[in-house]
């Protein structure tokens, strides 16, 4: 399988007044062509960061360092007039709130239209034309006249629905989406997961998911990475760390799910707070919270290392986890 | 847009004619009256000259008549000014006072908002302190000191302009007074310019903007200057208004030939007629450019349009 | 309604937020908003010039040799002479400009105190019964303070002057009732929010009756913005007065405003420089204070600007 992007040693330190805090550290996952890879994690755990360094996006005070390589182009570090050349055409990316990524000043059509003629340099009749279609694809009855309305004008379902088809006008070879469905309705929620899946297939687009929610990553993902503390600590396909999570927070997070958790008969939360990325504890950051910690997990922290079959976890517990034990 | 307009424009009327009723209220129930001088006029002159006015009749009859003439463009006679109509007065000095007014409304608006603009994308950079800087004094130095200030240094000291008076069509005079009643309005919108810009600047439909690659420029132009000026141009209509009683004093200080001398003076004899012709005046003046704000403010606000 | 150091303009967007809900809530603002300020170092310098100055203008007048009122004969129009007690000089009648500038200080600053104070008490009993009654009630009263923002402040203010005569006590009241509009909008999104708690339900459900309601349990919840709000009106008040003094409308001789003794240096400041340089470092940096204070506190609310 071909990869279109290659993140290495990436981290995300963000200066405060008097501190440093680093969001993400010591990052690395490789997107192969059309293949949807779920980021799962609590907020606070550098996910959405991450991605929004790669696109160049970071808050002023946010700096990232290492390689995101998108073919031999690294995205990270990269001046802003370059990367606009591949923002919005290769790579593009969906918000978490469809109520304000949308401007409330300018009509569909010309938030459409604009990275057609910009990527594509199209005219501006045959960008809106496009557009129109392109809004038809993802859903929108009557998107002619959809594309003549405001944001305001439209409801949220459908609003996230224009914005899945600005990300794909350009066909991106990857799509990030950061908690595509959170601010939807759940009945909505679904249609958008289909959605999703059916469009980048139909392109060949990478789609990366970025979620807390493991019910949305089930049908949908084929690979996950389980962030937290601004690092990852398990990776393998969907199925595996459904069925068998090596990591007691990537157990912890499924029995949190209601409809999974649901075979186990009662929900089991991972009890504390998610750490503060300031004062993460020592040792493995998810210690103070984990079931399993024992006094190896106190003083050092486990790195990601490959437990085979492809997964990696970082985790120094190598024992059975039962349900139940998990808090 | 054009209900909207429509909407707009008539609910302006009501506002105007509560208004006028207002101030011609409060000033007939204030004590005193006009020929209250300081030599007692014999009772038959002061009789007369009430019945002259009208000033004998019942207070709403005066009204009516009142309104009934504004109505016609007629403002009635001045009461002190004895051979002039209010209307004429104001002839003789409103042209100048708005054409300094909105002289100093346009330059001060696109200065402030160039400004603002530019202190916004540069955040924290050293143009931004300059015009935080320039701000600051246009804010608290009030216009007269700021006047007296001017006409010292420029006028006097420096001897670059002249330090006051005027003739027609010289535009030097209009120089130092100008600049006095630019600098706080442009200090002002550049303040509210800045901050809403920056606001802009971080919203989420900036950053998708920037997630599709369309460089700073196109981001600036098209999405982040509308949405920028909404609350700059609210700001707009009580800003002519500042700027508009500004000019009281900075004609007074200049000795300009505007309206402010006369408006001074007639309120303090109490010239019912002249005082009541100018404040509507402006009041209409005020309300108009409301009306505009109103319908920039939709142009620029697709929600308001709707609604 | 143009304020004159545009405050409005700035609180606008407060005010809005708050009516639609959208504002941080409760005691912990007021809270957060004070420990945000007292790290705002300009604030803290600022709230202590302005102490300085209120000392100066009701304690100073005590410590000088000569009142504002009285005329020293031997020396009339003269600069600063420290032999004879004219720390800045004497103005054309020989009278002490620094005895005069504290008065006029104090005159300022009194003027500021009463006009704020009726333009609170309006403010919050307008606000709170528009926002407690909301429906119809409200729409009408929020219109007419729509209206009342729409028309030229200053003409209002000359025409009161002219109704009050030269009484400066009027004068203030005057003012104040002219300044409650922003106070009357924010209180009343307070309002809205507050009157949905559960305490407020409580006291419906027992009885209570509006009007107790109002003053029991809403007024008592608003101090925070309404304490600011006020800081807000002072250098606005200031500012209307020493104009209204600049123009002869304002306070009357033998007392004094800074307004007033600008108004008198200022045609004079090129052979008498220190009759206008007093009264203006005094005016402008009493207004710069009480801006960066102004400015403290709205930062402190509003922490999402910077």
């Amino acid at each position: 399988m071909k990869q279109v992007l290659q993140v290495e040693d990436m981290s995300v330190t963000f200066e405060l007044h008097q501190s440093e805090v680093h969001a993400v550290r010591e990052m690395n996952f490789s997107l192969a062509q059309g293949e949807t890879l779920a980021v799962v994690g609590e907020s606070g755990s550098g996910k959405s960061q991450a991605f929004l360094a790669i696109m160049g996006l970071l808050a002023k005070n946010g700096r990232a360092e290492g390689r995101a390589m998108m073919g031999d182009i690294n995205l990270i570090g990269m001046e802003p007039k370059q990367l606009d050349k591949h923002r919005g055409k290769d790579i593009a990316m969906i918000f978490q709130d469809p109520m304000t990524s949308l401007n409330p000043t300018l009509k569909i059509k010309t938030q459409l239209s604009e990275v057609l003629v910009k990527h594509r340099g199209f005219e501006q009749s045959q960008a809106v034309k496009s557009a129109t279609e392109m809004l038809e694809r993802v859903g929108i009855p009557e998107p002619a006249k959809r594309a003549n309305a405001y944001p305001h004008e439209l409801s949220g379902g459908m609003r996230q629905r224009v914005m899945i088809a600005m990300a794909l006008l350009c066909q991106p070879k990857i799509l990030i989406a950061d908690e595509p469905t959170t601010a939807l309705d759940v009945t909505v929620q679904a249609q958008m997961l289909d959605l999703f899946k059916t469009l980048t297939e139909d392109f060949g687009t990478a789609l990366v998911l970025i979620t807390h929610d493991l019910g949305v990553v089930a049908g949908v993902a084929d690979r996950m990475m389980v962030m937290y503390g601004g690092r990852a600590v398990e990776k393998g396909t969907t199925d595996d760390l459904f069925y068998d999570p090596r990591h007691p927070y990537t157990l912890g997070l499924l029995h949190s799910t209601p409809h999974i958790a649901k075979r186990a008969e009662r929900l089991d939360p991972i009890q504390g707070l998610p750490p503060s990325l300031e004062h993460l504890p020592k040792g493995c950051s998810f210690n103070p919270r984990c079931a399993f910690a024992f006094d190896r997990c106190l003083v050092e922290r486990p790195p990601l290392a490959p437990t085979g079959n492809g997964r990696e976890k970082a985790c120094h517990y190598e024992g059975p986890m039962a349900y139940g034990k998990v808090a | 847009m054009v209900g909207y307009v429509t909407r707009r424009v008539l609910s302006a009327i009501p506002i105007a004619l509560i208004a006028v009723t207002a101030c011609f209220f409060i000033l007939r129930l204030a004590p005193g009256g006009p020929f209250d001088g300081e030599r007692a006029l014999p009772p038959t002159t002061l009789a007369n000259l009430r019945a002259h006015y009208n000033l004998d009749l019942p207070l709403i009859q005066q009204y009516f008549i009142y309104v009934g003439r504004l109505l016609q463009g007629d403002f009635g006679p001045s009461m002190v000014y004895n051979d002039f109509t209010v209307a004429e007065m104001l002839w003789i000095g409103l042209p100048f006072t708005l054409m300094l007014g909105f002289s100093a409304f346009i330059i001060g608006t696109i200065v402030g908002l160039v400004a603002g603009a530019l202190s916004a994308v540069n955040q924290n950079k050293w143009p931004d302190y300059m015009l935080v800087f320039l701000v600051m004094i246009g804010l608290v130095v009030p216009n007269f000191l700021m006047a007296a200030i001017m006409q010292l240094v420029f006028g006097v000291y420096l001897d670059w302009f002249p330090a006051g008076g005027w003739q027609a069509g010289s535009i030097p005079h209009l120089v130092l007074p100008i600049t006095v009643l630019v600098l706080p309005h442009a200090g002002r919108t550049a303040r509210l310019m800045r901050g809403s810009m920056i606001e802009v600047l971080g919203t989420n439909y900036v950053r998708t903007a920037k997630s599709k690659g369309l460089g700073q420029r196109l981001i600036l132009a098209r999405h982040a200057i509308k949405p920028a000026l909404l609350p700059v141009v609210s700001y707009l209509g009580p800003g002519l208004s500042y700027l508009l009683t500004g000019s009281l004093v900075v004609e007074q200080v200049f000795a300009l030939p505007g309206i402010g001398k006369y408006f001074i003076s007639a309120a303090l004899n109490r010239d019912y007629g002249l005082v009541l012709g100018t404040t509507i005046l402006y009041m209409f003046i005020i309300l108009a450019v409301n009306l505009l704000v109103d319908i920039l403010y939709a142009w620029l606000d697709p929600k308001v349009r709707y609604s | 309604m143009a304020g004159i150091t545009g405050k409005d303009a700035l609180l606008t967007e407060y005010a809005n937020r708050l009516e639609t809900l959208d504002a941080p809530k409760g005691r912990s603002l007021t809270q957060d908003a004070v420990r945000r300020l007292v790290r705002n170092k300009a604030a803290v310098l600022s709230v202590f010039v302005v102490s300085f100055i209120i000392l100066f203008a009701f304690i100073g007048p005590y410590l000088l040799p000569w009142t504002y009122d009285k005329i020293d004969w031997s020396n009339i129009r003269k600069g600063p002479d420290f032999d004879a007690g004219h720390f800045v000089g004497t103005d054309q009648n020989g009278r002490d400009m620094l005895a005069r500038i504290m008065q006029g200080t104090q005159m300022s600053l009194i003027v500021a105190g009463v006009a704020t104070l009726v333009s609170v008490i309006i403010g919050v009993i307008y606000g709170a019964v528009a926002g407690y009654f909301g429906g119809k009630v409200d729409a009408v009263m929020m219109r007419f303070v729509d209206i009342m923002y729409a028309l030229p402040y200053i003409l209002f203010v000359i025409i009161l002057v002219v109704i009050f005569g030269r009484n400066p006590v009027l004068l203030f009241v005057g003012i104040g009732c002219l300044e409650w509009l922003t106070m009357a909008r924010i209180v009343r999104g307070q309002t809205l929010s507050i009157k949905e708690r559960e305490f407020v339900e409580a006291a419906k459900a027992g009885g209570a009756k509006p009007w107790t309601i109002i003053i029991r349990h809403i007024v008592p919840n608003l101090t925070g913005p309404v304490v600011i709000y006020a800081t807000l009106t002072v250098p606005e008040i200031i500012l209307t007065e020493s104009f209204l003094s600049y123009l002869g409308l304002g306070v009357q001789e033998p007392q004094t405003s800074l307004g007033t003794l600008i108004s008198f240096g200022s045609p004079v400041a090129e052979t008498l420089p220190w009759m206008l340089i007093g009264p203006a470092v005094v005016l402008v940096s009493l207004l710069l204070c009480l801006t960066y204070i102004g400015d403290g506190l709205r930062d402190a609310l509003d922490p999402k600007d910077r």
